[in-house]
Parts: structure tokens; sequence; C-alpha cells
């Protein structure tokens, strides 16, 4: 009825290669990001500190992870260790050089990821799978070992631990204790829009193209005269970059002080469920696994109380955890039944029948 | 778009949620416990989280509260993870509790800096960071009864009284077994500063989080290097493989020390062979006091306890009790400070600087014995107080020292360098603003 094709002509080739080619789409973005923004002011505390920010940190991690092994088809288990990478390279730039804007070092940080990832990608070209899989547990392995040993990583702490030094933008602090959780999640709100748009282009474009040859055989890519080498590096560091700014964004807009454990290999495994969930190879799904994964045990924790309770059954604390467990660990495989390719392509499904509805042919 | 109504969904979802939440009343104060009854902790964390439970119910079932106040308690499940834990914390904020004590040094690192934002104390109790000791940098952290280093330098100095005093050290080799984190590492430069000073030779023996179970290889080099005491920094899973360990490989377990985190489940692992393995505490185990009594007859008994009778009194609830002590302690301190009924955390900060548990104290609480003396200023939130030794004998904990004073010119230097540091290294650090009510 309301969202539906016809009557949208397109006049010209650029229209038709547009990302979103339905004005419904356009539209419906758009009112995604002003609700976004406006939460802002109309979420509490706990919404934006508990809920939004982690949500929108672990999907710019999924993206990331989403590029190497949904688009490029390589399975990595480093991702835990690239997002460290990030956070350590960031708290040393912006210990260093306390002048310049932190805002510019969480930027710059991905670098420093995208170089370790890129170093830890070599092997890709001669492995493959599950053995690749098994070389990136390696850098999981070395880099966390990293963050234990060298103490220069966090400026010989006794404590060993990341903390967030007291960081401004425009004279309001946005990293550190003082900084609100509405600037904070502007700030990450804003940083995720930008690589996600960014992500949105290279994968749409030619580097993408590469990529999902690469994907789809890379004998036949490398025949059509497509380098495996620098194609899997660069998806190896373009993936670590989103990875290591979603590191920073972790340790300094939500924790706001961290030890090495956090970068452990769960969190590797809690971004790979995210991205298998939520749909490989596709961007949105990187929101959905994101959303599926972290807010779901959440919103559990509050809606079971909220049933049970009224009834006279009261819940304690651990109940709800192991209920968490059951709850997520059902849907998941229930998700992963009705449609193996993740959430992302029942989103599809979704908007293909809306368009015909309601009247389906 | 059903992205948007994910997110509408959400919005809404929370809003219920938030509506639903219990009000609580005006004459209540809320208590939030954080626990880890699920995970690869629980083990530790159920005898910790029902220990704290009881003791306040305790005090609600017999007193009605604190001061006549009700406790409002509930507890948010962390399962010893960082995440969860910080979801806890603003899960929590908004009811506005007294205090809270996260039981993670990992979850207390983010929280220490917005403590003094948000206006609620942190309770470390012996864990967390051991530069939040002094109450003049941190005024809204607490860590007592003692610090790691403190602990440390407990054991070197009872092993050196074993040995006949502390220069017969020269020449030892002392092994340190440690997790390898940070909570494992902090005593380390302390361990190598008293070598130097004592002569005595260092061994480090490190256990990776991941390893915890299977540390074979460390006590493989353990034989190889024969060291003539061992000293275990470990939590969770390593103590008891720890332990099982050392059995199996034939070390003498009277010369393997522990820092105070072991319980008995944990010695029980070494089966008989464990017998002899010797730990640091501050807290009596067992029932044998009023306070004890009274949670058996007002909680567990009446059936508002979940821990099982006879876990009643063990080491790991006692400490949980301890820990609720300490939070009890503060809200009483907190009243009579203020004279207010209904406290808020700037009150309990407050009251925590002005707790003294002195005989007198310990005796009125139903607790004399249980615990030695401790009191906390304005600049010491830590007290720095001694521990005593205490031996398996197979199947249960004996006292086996007087208490043991820490050494604290070398703890103090340790201390105001970790202090100094953390505060250098975060520029705009609040100096302390907050008033203090017990100048000394």
């Amino acid at each position: 009825m309301l969202y539906r094709e016809a009557g949208q002509f397109k006049t010209n080739y650029v229209a038709d290669r547009a990302i979103f080619p339905l004005r419904e789409d356009r539209i419906g973005l758009g009112l995604i990001v002003l609700v976004a923004y406006s939460l802002a002011f109309l979420g509490n505390d706990f919404l934006l500190q508990a809920v939004l920010i982690p949500f929108l940190v672990f999907s710019l991690a999924a993206i990331g992870l989403n590029i190497l092994t949904g688009y490029t088809g390589l399975l990595s288990l480093g991702t835990g260790a690239f997002m460290g990478v990030g956070a350590y390279a960031c708290y040393k730039l912006m210990t260093a050089f306390p002048e310049v804007n932190v805002i510019v070092w969480i930027f710059v940080s991905g670098f420093f990821s995208a170089g370790i990832g890129a170093l830890f990608g070599l092997p890709s070209l001669r492995i493959k799978g599950f053995y690749l899989a098994v070389a990136t547990l390696a850098a999981q392995f070395f880099l966390q070992w990293c963050f234990i040993r060298i103490p220069w990583l966090v400026n010989y702490n006794v404590s060993g631990a990341l903390e967030a030094p007291l960081r401004t933008l425009f004279g309001i602090p946005i990293v550190g204790a003082t900084a609100t959780p509405q600037t904070r999640y502007l700030v990450v709100l804003t940083i995720v829009i930008v690589l996600t748009w960014l992500a949105s282009n290279l994968v749409h474009g030619r580097i993408g193209r590469m990529w999902i040859a690469i994907r789809d055989m890379d004998l036949a890519a490398e025949l059509m005269g497509i380098r495996p080498l620098q194609t899997k590096l660069l998806a190896f560091a373009v993936s670590s970059y989103y990875c290591g700014v979603a590191g920073a964004l972790l340790v300094f807009l939500w924790y706001g002080g961290a030890e090495y454990d956090v970068f452990n290999i769960n969190q590797s495994f809690f971004i790979l469920f995210m991205v298998i969930i939520g749909g490989l190879g596709s961007l949105i799904g990187s929101f959905f696994g994101a959303a599926l994964i972290f807010i779901m045990p959440i919103v559990l924790g509050i809606v079971l109380p909220a049933i049970f309770e009224p009834l006279g059954i009261p819940i304690a604390a651990e109940t709800i955890e192991h209920l968490r467990f059951m709850i997520v660990g059902a849907l998941i495989i229930f998700f992963l039944i009705v449609e193996p390719h993740g959430l992302a392509r029942l989103w599809q499904i979704g908007k293909q029948k809306l368009l015909v509805w309601p009247f389906p042919y | 778009m059903s992205f948007r109504k994910l997110s509408l969904g959400l919005a809404v979802a929370t809003l219920v949620g938030g509506a639903t939440l219990p009000a609580f009343a005006q004459d209540s104060v809320y208590v939030p416990l954080f626990t880890y009854r699920t995970g690869p902790f629980a083990g530790s964390g159920i005898p910790i989280a029902d220990g704290m439970h009881d003791y306040l119910q305790m005090l609600n079932e017999r007193d009605g509260g604190i001061g006549g106040v009700k406790l409002v308690l509930e507890e948010c499940e962390t399962g010893y993870d960082t995440k969860k834990g910080v979801e806890c914390y603003e899960a929590v904020k908004g009811k506005n509790p007294v205090i809270v004590n996260p039981w993670s040094t990992g979850i207390t690192l983010p929280l220490i800096p917005r403590a003094s934002v948000d206006k609620i104390p942190i309770l470390s109790m012996a864990y967390g960071l051991s530069a939040s000791a002094r109450g003049d940098i941190f005024p809204w952290v607490f860590n007592p009864p003692a610090t790691y280093w403190d602990g440390l330098s407990m054991i070197v100095k009872y092993i050196g009284e074993k040995e006949g005093g502390l220069e017969k050290l020269k020449g030892k080799k002392i092994g340190f077994l440690h997790l390898d984190a940070a909570f494992g590492k902090e005593p380390v430069p302390l361990l190598q500063e008293l070598a130097k000073q004592y002569g005595f030779e260092v061994a480090l023996y490190p256990v990776a989080a991941q390893d915890m179970q299977n540390q074979s290889s460390q006590w493989l080099s353990v034989r190889r290097d024969r060291p003539d005491y061992m000293i275990m920094w470990g939590w969770g899973a390593m103590n008891g493989a720890a332990v099982k360990e050392a059995v199996r490989s034939g070390y003498p377990m009277d010369k393997f020390y522990s820092v105070w985190w072991p319980g008995e489940d944990d010695a029980r692992a070494g089966g008989a062979g464990a017998k002899g393995f010797k730990m640091l505490n501050w807290h009596a185990v067992g029932t044998d006091y009023p306070a004890l009594k009274d949670i058996q007859k007002h909680v567990v008994d009446k059936g508002l306890s979940k821990a099982p009778k006879d876990k009643v009194g063990e080491l790991l609830y006692n400490r949980g009790v301890y820990n609720s002590l300490l939070i009890a302690e503060g809200i009483a301190q907190a009243q009579t400070v203020t004279g207010k009924k209904v406290v808020t955390g700037e009150d309990v900060r407050r009251g925590m600087e002005n707790i003294k548990l002195d005989p007198a104290r310990l005796k009125e609480l139903g607790l004399e014995g249980f615990t030695d003396p401790m009191a906390l200023t304005c600049t010491d939130h830590n007290s720095h107080s001694p521990a005593f030794m205490q031996e398996w004998d197979g199947s249960k904990w004996v006292k086996i020292s007087e208490p043991i004073k820490p050494m604290t010119e070398q703890v103090r230097a340790q201390l105001d360098a970790a202090a100094k540091d953390y505060a250098d290294k975060n520029p705009g650090w609040p100096k302390r603003s907050e008033r203090c009510d017990n100048q000394s």
C-alpha cells in the first residue's frame, strides 16, 4: 500500500544504481537517523548508557567482521584482539598527544588495528576456511598476551588497566567520567553513521565486488584479474580498522576504563555470533545481529520480572540470567532454522512481501 | 520498517520496564548487591552472595532494618563479566543506591571515575584498585580491610618468622604462582623489592586466565626449581587447580601459602594431601557468633536464604557477611553523622569514613571476635588491618597465628606511588572537596 515501487521511474543510470532506489526506503532511513538522534534527548541514562551505546559499538564491530567474513568469506576469530589494538593504540595516542582532539585519535587508532590485521591476514592467501580461523586465533592469543605483558601499552599503570582521561570536544567532555551519556551517545552515533555510510559505499563499489568475487570463487576471481593477496589483505585491513575503532569506542565512550580481559576470545565469539545471526554479507544484518545478541537479553531481564512478578512469582537475579541464556539460545536456533541466512534475509523477504501487499502475485 | 519498529518497540519496552520497577518507599534504603551466581566463577560467587544477602536480610528481619529503616535488597547478576556489571550499575543507578559492591576488579575499574560524578560510593573489599586506599585522592572508593600489598608483606613476614627472622630468608627461593592479570601481578614489584632487601630469590609462575584449570606446566617448573616456599595469588577455578597440582607434584603443602581468596571447596580439591595448606584471612569461619546465630534463626531457618544450611559459616559465606557488615556499618554511621534516617549515597560515603569496629562495637553487633578491630578515616580508606594465617587440617580451616601486621613502610611507598601515578595520568582528576567528619 504505502510501500511500493509503482510510479517511481528511474530516468538515468545513477538513479538505477542507487543503494536505496525506493523513495520509501530513503524516507525510512532518514526517519531512523532522526529517531536515533532524538533518542539522545528522549531516552533516559539507562537506555543510552547500557543499551544504545554498546549496541552501536557492537554493531560497528560486527560491520567490521562482516566485511571480512561476510563479504570476503574469510573466517576470523581475532576480532576481540583487533578491537583491543584499537583501544590500546587510542590510549597511547591520546595520552602522548593530549592536545589533539580525541575524535581524531579514535579514527587514527583504527589504522594501527588495520596494520596488525593485515599482518595477521598474510596467511590467508594460503590457508582457507577453518584453518584460517585457527590462524586468526593465534592473533587473538598473541595480542592478548601483548596486552598483559607490555606495560608500555598502559603507560606503566600499576593496575594494568586502560583509564579514560578527560577529553573534550568544543569544551564539552566526551571522554572521561564527567561526560554525560547523552554526549557520549551522540558522538558514538555520529561515528557509527559515518563509518556505516563509508562501509556501504565500499561494499557496493569496485572494492566490494572484488571481495565478493573472492568469496564466491577465488580461482575465478583471480582469472578475471583480481589479485587475491591484495584484495584479501585489504579486507583484513578494512575489517580490522572497523574493529579497532569499535574497540576504542568500547573502552573510552562506553566503559570509561577496562582491563585486557575485555578483549578476550569470548568477545571474538560474541561478535562472530552477531554476524552469523544478523546475516553474512549484510550491513543492516550487523545491526540486527547486535540487537538480537546484545539488546534482547537486557529486554528479557526487564520484561521477565514484569511478567512474572504480578503473578506472585518472584524471580531471582540468577534465574533471570538462566532464563536469558535459555531463551536467547532457543531464539538463535529458531531464527537459524527459519532463515539460515540470518535476520537480514528475513528483513529482505519482509520488504519484498510488503512491496506487493495486499495483492501478492 | 521493522528496524524503526524495533527501536520504537525497544524504547517502549524500556519505558514500560522502567515503569514497572518497584517504586521504593521513602522510608527505606536501597542496597543493590552485585552477585555472580552464574558463570565460571559461580563456585566462589554463590557463597559470597548468600552471605551478603543473609546478613542484611537478618537485620531486616530482626531489627526492622538499620536505625528503623528497612533495607531494600536487590541482587543484580553480573556473571563476573564487566559488560554485565556495567549494565547492572546503570540499572541500579537511577534507584538511588547508597553503595555498590562490584565484586570484580574488572567491574570496579570503570566505576571508580564515575563514583564521584554519580555520588555513589564503591566498596571493593580487599580487591579492586589498591591505590584507592588513599581517601584523599579517592574519596568515593573504599577497599578495606587490607590491600594486596599488605597481604603479601604479611605472608613474607610470616615465612620470615618461621625461619627465625626475616634476615634468615637470605638465599631462600620463593615461588610466586599468580593469575596473569592485573590482580595477580600487582604484588610482584613489592615482592621483588622485598627480595632485594632480604636477599631471597623470586621465581614467578604466571597462570593465564584461560589456563587456570591446567597448571601442569607451571608445576613442572616448580618441581624443577624447588622453591623453598610457594605463594599463590589466584581466584576462581585457579585456586582449586593449584592445590590439586601441588598435591600431585608432591610439593610440601605446609610451605604453600595463599592470599585470602581460596575457599573450603578449593582446599578440598586436593583431597587428604592438601593438609597443611595455609592462607591469609581476616575473619572467622563458623557460626559461633550471635549475629551468625541470628542469621540462622531469622533467615536460614525461615527459608529466606538460598544457602544450604551446612554452607552457612563457611569461609566465603562469612566473607560475604563481612562485606555486608561494612555496608551496614556505613549506613549506621551515616545515620549517626547526618542525623537523618533515610540516608543517601553521599551520606553513606561520610558514614564509611567513620566506620570504627572496635571490640565494643563488634560485641554490640554480635560479632565479638569475628574479626580484628579496624577503623577507617578520611585519608585511610583501607585501614591496612592485620590478617592471620589459617591452615587446612583436611576438613576445615584452623587459625594458626596471631594477627600479622603488614610491613607498613614498604607498602606505603607502593601505595603512594600508585595513587600519585593514577592522579597524574588522569589530568583533571578532581581534588578532594568532599567534607570530612573524621579528622585524624
